[in-house]
């Protein structure tokens, strides 16, 4: 009962009830606790030597990271290139296995709730749970390692997330209008083109290229394990302790995706 | 009779009904106006007859062919055009586009999604829209015009359909007193002009009374007057809408409401006096 009566008989308003409120302190004072609790489980195997010395080991590595070795650049450009290549072909692949997913997904236009719906989800749910590196790796075996491998990594990466962005873009358009394609008499195919399809376009340009620019940092990673790109060069000159390289690549690769989030927002806001 | 509508019933969920056995018979050519209270299951009685709610009991014919239960539904739906309360364009797509998807119901697949509509369709589309006074915005997108010229788009798109008769769903609702009047005029006048039948659901009695000469009064889901619209006097309306002064309200009509608020008040005090 938050309204209460006070001495001078005039009504009184709180938020909550004394007991709430209470309440609501304990349970902050338990996350405080929980808290503590798990930095000293954290930190009682923790080397102290190896932490103090940190510093030292940090300092040593960005000594042998400068100056770059700019004359690596020229075995990088290749390498940049099938970078930018997987990205943008993984995700052009996502698109494609993705929409008609999330259409099957979402609740206003899936042709059936018992069984395609929830194929459609498992979908979503199993290309979302798997990292892209895990992707690679497991495709690096089957496909062999190189640039395909990568295509197909990120393209299954992409599925989850832009089929549970775009299906959830799909159930939140205006209902209305999709009643007034109704009423005209048209098939359900001809809603979707009339009455979905132009009110979840915005979304779905979105969701697109800001896949793309999520693809471009993570086809610099797959190469890690074999599957085309930059990582690759990156993988080697670290097995090499060629931190000089190591120093370059990363100028690269940040120097990308700095071009990359300044195309897709460019592109985000030429849509809304 | 063009429409038949026989025990019509509505039941959402296991609430109270929200249409309990409505009987309506609207003749061809002529234009009913509908009106009670919020809930009194205006919306669901038009929404019954092209079956955007399905009725839970109760028949709806048009023109003899039984609209409810079944299964071809879109060929009866094509025969009926629908204007909204608040426009419902699609707001991405161009005036032409929406006004062709009347003939959603008639054309093949392939034509609606590369929009290649037969030209006797594009060219009735052109005239409608002429007709409506909107040939000027052929290409601008839905979300770039007026309230007004929103529902010329939602008159088009339904008068493009062909159809035997008009439901409209509180048509003037977003608009304000002076466009109401034109977009009612409209509608009545292109009724006129086609014979076409129409359903009128209305909030504005006077606006109503002003256009139809006949007007059906619901009150919690049953029919409670049905008659010209020169018989809704005040005892009529305390049976469609509850206890209230009707002499005060009944006979005047926007734009007096308008003066009563902004020009001097016959009793009581000036308003502004009391602010300053």
């Amino acid at each position: 009962m938050p309204v209460t009566r006070a001495h001078d008989g005039l009504p009184e308003w709180r938020r909550s009830t004394p007991r709430q409120a209470l309440l609501r302190w304990f349970g902050w004072l338990l996350l405080v606790a929980l808290f503590v609790f798990c930095w000293r489980v954290m930190t009682q195997d923790t080397i102290w030597a190896y932490f103090w010395d940190a510093p030292n080991q940090a300092a040593d590595i960005a000594a042998r990271m400068m100056p770059p070795r700019w004359s690596y650049i020229d075995a990088l450009w290749r390498a940049m290139w099938d970078t930018l290549a997987i990205a943008t072909l993984g995700t052009v692949l996502g698109i494609v296995l993705a929409t008609p997913v999330a259409f099957l997904a979402a609740r206003n236009t899936r042709p059936s709730a018992a069984l395609v719906r929830p194929v459609a989800l498992v979908v979503i749910v199993a290309s979302r749970s798997i990292n892209s590196l895990i992707w690679a790796l497991l495709l690096v075996t089957v496909l062999g390692p190189g640039v395909l491998a990568g295509i197909v990594a990120i393209a299954l990466r992409s599925i989850g997330f832009i089929g549970k962005l775009l299906y959830e873009a799909i159930e939140e358009i205006d209902k209305k209008q999709v009643e007034a394609i109704q009423a005209t008499g048209a098939t359900s195919l001809q809603v979707v083109d009339y009455a979905v399809v132009p009110q979840v376009m915005p979304a779905f340009a979105g969701i697109s290229v800001f896949r793309w620019d999520i693809n471009i940092r993570e086809s610099s990673v797959v190469g890690l394990v074999g599957a085309g790109g930059i990582g690759l060069n990156l993988e080697a000159s670290l097995n090499t302790l060629a931190w000089s390289q190591v120093s370059l690549i990363l100028l690269v690769i940040l120097a990308t995706v700095l071009v990359s989030e300044w195309v897709s927002a460019k592109v985000r806001a030429a849509i809304i | 009779m063009l429409l038949t509508i026989e025990g019509l019933t509505k039941r959402y969920g296991t609430g109270d009904a929200a249409l309990n056995g409505v009987d309506l018979a609207i003749p061809a050519g002529e234009v009913v106006g509908l009106i009670g209270p919020s809930g009194a299951g205006k919306s669901t009685l038009i929404r019954c007859i092209n079956r955007l709610v399905e009725p839970t009991a109760g028949r709806v014919f048009l023109a003899g062919d039984e609209v409810t239960g079944r299964r071809d539904l879109r060929f009866m739906r094509r025969r009926m055009g629908m204007i909204f309360q608040e426009f419902a364009l699609v707001e991405r797509l161009t005036v032409m586009e929406n006004v062709l998807s009347g003939r959603l119901g008639y054309v093949p697949y392939w034509r609606s999604l590369l929009r290649r509509y037969p030209a006797a369709d594009v060219q009735r589309a052109f005239a409608t829209l002429d007709r409506v006074g909107l040939l000027d915005h052929v290409d601008k997108r839905a979300d770039a015009l007026s309230g007004g010229q929103r529902q010329r788009v939602g008159i088009a798109r339904a008068l493009l359909q062909q159809p035997d008769i008009l439901l409209v769903d509180e048509p003037t609702a977003s608009l304000d007193p002076k466009t109401s009047r034109q977009i009612m005029r409209l509608i009545c006048e292109v009724c006129a002009e086609r014979s076409l039948a129409a359903v009128v659901n209305m909030h504005d009695v006077a606006l109503a009374q002003m256009f139809l000469s006949r007007i059906v009064g619901l009150r919690q889901g049953r029919v409670v007057y049905d008659g010209p619209s020169n018989g809704l006097t005040p005892e009529v309306l305390t049976v469609i809408y509850g206890e209230e002064d009707w002499t005060r309200s009944a006979q005047r009509d926007d734009d007096v409401a308008d003066e009563d608020v902004h020009g001097a008040r016959p009793h009581g005090r000036e308003p502004l006096a009391a602010v300053g």
